[in-house]
């Protein structure tokens, strides 16, 4: 089984005028066997930096993430609070350029982009599209590219509520079909109960762990009132994290 | 913004072009000097020395001077351009240098290269080159400068790599800067090319024109100075255009 270890020991950056903060202390956990794992914190706790920092984008830190079977070397996806399309690219084109593999599947990207309502919007560029679809596009981009792990940093912020609902519908349809390990950050309580397996609550800078909870209630119950329900029962037995929720 | 393209695109540059020759007749007949022959004896002029093979034969030799220096200096400008767009410590470090390069004047280093390499055609292209080259460095460090980190990270995420990453992420975003920098470039080094030639060449247009200047030949180096211009025009007209045109598709 694929378990990707992530230990960071310190990450921390120095600012302006000569002060070194800390982001991120002892920050230890695992994800395994195509878990989708809900990061939740204060804002300004460091989310997006071990984001960063799993996906290689920052390698100044001490400690260390790697898959347990494939030695260092993992292929991840990014799903960003903005979608980050290139511009001069299509649809189709985006999506094809962030799969690695040499000859891409279209008639599968077609399928992918069918279901994420974006079938007529194949060649267009992304500026003719709403934020909302362009939003899309880059949830079809991270999970056309086949990786070890898909990081998502807020990716459903600021859309309307009906828009987000059914995204995160799609999202978990998605996952359920092309299953792997998922890192999704979020502030948002509600949001992180109706999709995670688990949850793992981050303190405020230095961030580390501060609780790691097993989400219960079945995927096909994960009604309003059920969600309420979990969330009451959770802060009365966790009156440690209760400031966190 | 309002509209103001004519119905028809080529009637405005054609009356703006009518008029310029108009005014350049009536000049030339009020006057009647030899200093300023009329556009009639220039275009007598131009078919001769068409006729003869010898414009042809020189306008060749300079447009052959030209084109390489041109893609040397701007490859070579925007690599350098890049890596010191990206790297504020090597740019701090050869800041300096650029400025230096900026300020010599062309005939300088045309002149300390010819005397350097010798009457040679590789000096006379390294000369055009070495005063082409900080223009172009400048312009695009400014582009790498502004590259879209939010775009770089994502490259970088998806594990792009470098090849890809320079021509999906990089390039598209220079495109702006290095159509200025080819624009302006294009008009500079065929100024250079021909102070080159003049000084230290025994053919193409500069020293063709300044064999006219000891001839005394007006009306020659007006026929090849509009020959040449008319090149120019093509070139932007049928390459520079259309390349902008293509690239500004998705806008």
């Amino acid at each position: 089984m694929n378990t990707l270890n992530i230990d960071i020991k310190s990450k921390a950056f120095t600012t302006a005028d000569k002060h070194t903060v800390t982001v991120i202390e002892d920050l230890q956990f695992k994800l395994s066997n195509n878990e989708f794992v809900c990061i939740i914190g204060p804002s300004g706790c460091g989310k997006t930096s071990l984001l960063n920092i799993i996906a290689g984008l920052d390698k100044r830190f001490s400690g260390s993430v790697s898959l347990s079977e494939a030695g260092t070397q993992f292929k991840t996806s990014y799903i960003f609070q903005n979608p980050r399309l290139l511009p001069w690219r299509t649809v189709l084109e985006n999506i094809q350029l962030a799969s690695n593999e040499q000859a891409n599947n279209d008639t599968k990207i077609i399928q992918l982009l069918q279901r994420l309502g974006l079938a007529d919007s194949l060649n267009s560029y992304p500026h003719h599209l709403s934020l909302g679809m362009q939003r899309r596009v880059a949830l079809a981009r991270g999970f056309y590219r086949e990786s070890d792990i898909l990081l998502m940093d807020e990716p459903l912020v600021s859309l309307d509520p009906p828009t987000a609902r059914k995204a995160r519908t799609l999202l978990i349809e998605l996952w359920q079909q092309q299953a792997r390990n998922v890192l999704f950050v979020t502030h948002d309580l509600d949001e992180a109960i109706e999709l995670a397996d688990r949850l793992i609550f981050i303190s405020s800078s230095p961030s580390h762990v501060v609780a790691d909870i097993k989400v219960d209630i079945a995927r096909g119950e994960r009604s309003a009132k059920n969600i309420e329900q979990f969330k009451q029962q959770l802060s009365s037995q966790r009156t440690d994290i209760a400031h966190l929720m | 913004m309002m509209n103001t393209t004519p119905r028809l695109p080529f009637l405005q540059p054609l009356l703006s072009l009518s008029l310029l020759i108009i005014i350049w007749q009536v000049l030339a007949s009020t006057l009647n000097t030899v200093v300023l022959p009329s556009p009639l004896l220039v275009f007598d002029a131009l078919i001769a020395a068409l006729s003869s093979g010898e414009l042809q034969h020189h306008l060749g030799i300079t447009l052959y001077r030209l084109a390489i220096s041109f893609f040397i200096a701007m490859l070579l400008g925007t690599a350098i351009g890049v890596a010191l767009g990206r790297h504020q410590k090597t740019n701090a470090f050869f800041d300096s240098w650029l400025v230096i390069l900026l300020n010599i004047p062309a005939l300088v280093t045309i002149i300390l290269c010819y005397i350097w390499f010798g009457l040679i055609e590789t000096a006379a292209i390294f000369a055009v080159v070495v005063n082409k080259l900080p223009n172009v460095i400048v312009t695009i460090r400014e582009g790498a400068r502004n590259l879209d980190e939010e775009l770089l990270e994502m490259a970088e995420a998806y594990q792009f790599g470098p090849l890809k990453t320079l021509s999906q992420v990089i390039l598209p975003q220079l495109y702006p800067y290095i159509m200025a920098s080819a624009r302006t470039g294009l008009a500079l080094i065929w100024k250079i090319v021909l102070v080159v030639e003049l000084l230290g060449r025994s053919d193409g247009m500069g020293y063709q024109i300044h064999l006219f200047f000891q001839l005394f030949d007006i009306t020659s180096i007006m026929a090849y100075t509009v020959s040449f211009i008319i090149i120019i025009q093509l070139i932007e007209m049928m390459v520079l255009q259309p390349l902008d045109k293509k690239s500004q598709r998705w806008k």
